[in-house]
């Protein structure tokens, strides 16, 4: 079956679209998928120090546009998944380097040997967002529970309406569960009420994806970790499983125990 | 302000990013200012009122969303007419 080719973006920049790629491509991999993902931040790359490769980069995605070399010359494999590759974006050049149909032409080589390609979009709505979106079968919007970036959020599924590439599905990331409790945070109702999308997924705020990303593997290796099941569970409804929602009770802590020993909860 | 709010303090701040994400994001889907929409509403009013009269101070226009798409709702309450008028005080 060839590859279903999915974009990842946002509007708002630093909400955690590379940490998704990151890590969707990680569980897709890990799940037993051939998994191709791509950076299409052109001159801000950072999917390959999320990944751990930043010292395996011989090519890059311009070089395979310019003809300097193969495509799978620039696809780097990963160090714990032998079905998972990176094709870097590159640092020097800028987003006009590759076209959309550069990138559809590309993903058509891509398309019969691999199960998903994902691509990371760049911030923003101009070219290097087009970039990402040309050659999609669908799109995710990655927003986090506040003002800025559910208004940008809205912004970019109005354009993929537009561009006939929708409906998208939303990621709600880093979910605070405890300021949503307090009525200090937008909950995820009150995100799907204003943005009117499918939800796939909802990942809580956990310092071990900034930890992970310290080392350069994925929260999604770590079995212990809640954002890591959370993207586990997004790669399976990705792949068409059903899967339920985590409980976004905050487990764990001192009263929440008591209120549990005391059957409360 | 409730009872429970002011002996708590302030109103919980999501309740205050949701009212103003739905305005602002009604203003982004639909690119109509409120300056716009004034605008919008002198042209209805002097429309409407060239077939019947209307109370033009009480004229209400916004907008109201339904999943993605975004419609404009007008309360344009017309005056009464002098003849039903004529008739009820006669009555």
């Amino acid at each position: 079956m060839p590859a279903k080719v999915i974009t990842i973006t946002s509007g708002k920049g630093g909400v955690g679209k590379t940490t998704a790629v990151a890590n969707l491509a990680v569980a897709l991999a890990s799940q037993g998928h051939k998994v191709v993902c791509i950076d299409g931040d052109i001159g801000l790359r950072n999917l390959d120090v999320i990944l751990g490769l930043e010292n395996r980069i011989v090519y890059d995605i311009v070089d395979v546009v310019e003809g300097r070399c193969r495509l799978k010359q620039a696809m780097i494999r990963d160090k714990k998944l032998p079905e998972l590759y990176l094709i870097p974006a590159a640092q020097t050049r800028d987003k006009n380097a590759v076209s959309p149909s550069d990138m559809s032409r590309l993903i058509k080589e891509l398309r019969p040997d691999y199960d998903f390609v994902l691509i990371d979009s760049p911030a923003g709505i101009e070219r290097g967002f087009r970039n990402a979106i040309a050659a999609a079968d669908r799109v995710v919007v990655v927003t986090n529970p506040e003002i800025s970036a559910v208004r940008d959020a809205d912004r970019v599924i109005g354009i993929l309406e537009a561009e006939e590439k929708g409906p998208a599905a939303l990621i709600l990331n880093r979910l605070n569960p405890t300021l949503v409790k307090n009525g200090d945070m937008l909950s995820p109702d009150d995100v799907l009420d204003l943005l009117a999308i499918e939800l796939i997924g909802i990942v809580p705020e956990d310092e071990n994806v900034i930890i992970s990303s310290n080392r350069g593997a994925p929260v999604a290796f770590d079995q212990k970790s809640r954002a890591g099941q959370a993207f586990r569970n997004i790669a399976r409804r990705l792949n068409g499983e059903t899967v339920p929602f985590m409980s976004l009770d905050h487990q764990g802590g001192f009263w929440d125990r008591i209120q549990r020993l005391a059957g409360r909860k | 302000m409730g009872f429970l709010e002011r002996l708590f303090g302030k109103k919980k701040s999501a309740g205050d990013a949701k009212e103003r994400l739905q305005l602002v994001l009604i203003h982004d889907r639909t690119d109509l200012t409120p300056a716009e929409l004034d605008s919008l509403k002198d042209d209805l009013i002097a429309t409407i009122s060239r077939h019947v009269e209307v109370d033009a101070q009480a004229v209400q226009i916004g907008m109201e969303h339904d999943g993605r798409s975004q419609r404009l709702i007008a309360d344009i309450p017309i005056k009464s007419s002098p003849r039903r008028r004529a008739r009820k005080t006669s009555s």
